[in-house]
């Protein structure tokens, strides 16, 4: 007889997803790696793990193809089917956590393009009770932002921002998906004020960017994984949109916690509104 | 009809949007991302399958344009083979059907 199934529920973003296992070592790993953002709301989404023998996360390519009316998402370590017309889907993986990572990080990028939104590799924080994202290629300076941040700053992630659309525009919401930091955001939102795309350079200042730049920057850090037309011209249109009503500007600076000041006194408005 | 003619046309696996005079291509198999400006979009967008490449370097781009005919024509057959190595448009020596949905 099988084992019986045990659910956690994790919401990110607002939108919970039920993680369910038979392995009750792999639901601790679950409990503890997504600790602040379990949730009792009732699941949208649900996902069966069953598990493969122990292995390293892969450094394959990550595939996600429609299979018929399903998504299919393959990489080394993970193959996983989900259905989105039912919300369900089932993983095979290890019990490794960056796989984990992994595939939640793909189901949502897959949902959020559906609704407008997006997933983007950058750092965000909440500061005067608005969100700033700071993206940039590795190295340009996103982990470095948020150990400068002051004390009532108040982190979102430092790795993979999460990005909705919301009645007055976007809004950005913590993640736990960290990067160097190694330190989960905090499980909140906020309207989202500005983009800054990050350069290290021997002063602060703020540049604006022509909003053709500013698209072309915005989809080359959208995570989006999916060989699919439709979507990928959803996540173009949502681009555009996101150009039209956020302000989008080139942050350079310089790694000191000086850098916070200019973001504390940041009014800009969008390019292309 | 010469017998070096290029016919053109969009792939079905890309996404297209104009923005601010610039056209925004992704091509959905491996999310490539290209920007193209004036008359690279130009000729994008006269991609139909079935005029061949001189007739629109010569109508949308010369005609609108101040470009020499034949380096015009060279640029954009450089252009629509780099294009095409990305697999955002299709090349062919024959009419092509349209892709483009």
């Amino acid at each position: 007889m099988a084992a019986p199934r045990k659910i956690a529920c994790v919401e990110i973003g607002g939108i919970p997803i039920a993680l369910s296992t038979s392995d009750d070592r792999f639901l601790d790993l679950l409990r503890q790696r997504y600790q602040g953002f379990l949730s009792s709301s009732r699941p949208e989404f649900e996902l069966e793990f069953d598990l493969t023998p122990t292995g390293p996360a892969s450094d394959d390519d990550v595939r996600v193809r429609r299979d018929g009316d399903e998504w299919l998402l393959e990489r080394g370590d993970f193959h996983a089917r989900w259905d989105p017309r039912t919300g369900r889907g089932s993983v095979r993986q290890n019990a490794n956590p960056y796989s984990l990572d992994s595939v939640l990080r793909i189901l949502h990028s897959l949902i959020l393009a559906q609704r407008g939104g997006f997933l983007l590799h950058a750092a965000s924080a909440i500061c005067g009770g608005r969100a700033y994202l700071f993206s940039g290629v590795s190295g340009a300076g996103k982990t470095t932002m948020t150990r400068l941040a002051p004390a009532d700053i108040t982190l979102l992630t430092d790795e993979i921002s999460y990005v909705r659309p919301s009645a007055d525009g976007y809004a950005a919401y913590g993640t736990p998906f960290a990067g160097e930091l190694a330190k989960s955001g905090e499980n909140c939102t906020a309207p989202v004020s500005a983009l800054f795309f990050l350069e290290q350079g021997p002063e602060n200042r703020v540049d604006e960017l022509p909003p053709a730049d500013a698209v072309r920057r915005l989809m080359r850090n959208i995570l989006f994984f999916a060989e699919d037309r439709r979507l990928v011209e959803k996540l173009l249109d949502t681009a555009c949109h996101f150009v039209s009503r956020v302000a989008i500007r080139r942050l350079t600076f310089y790694p000191d916690g000086k850098v916070w000041d200019q973001v504390r006194n940041f009014h800009g408005v969008p390019e292309h509104a | 009809m010469p017998e070096n003619c290029i016919y053109i046309t969009r792939s079905s696996a890309i996404a297209a949007r104009a923005l601010a005079g610039e056209m925004m291509v992704m091509n959905s198999v491996d999310s490539t991302f290209f920007t193209l400006n004036e008359v690279a979009t130009a000729i994008f967008q006269a991609a139909d399958g079935h005029t061949p490449l001189r007739e629109i370097v010569r109508d949308r781009v010369c005609g609108q344009f101040d470009i020499d005919p034949e380096q015009a024509l060279a640029d954009a057959e450089q252009f629509v083979a780099e294009l095409s190595s990305h697999g955002i448009l299709l090349v062919s020596n024959q009419p092509l059907a349209s892709e483009a949905p």
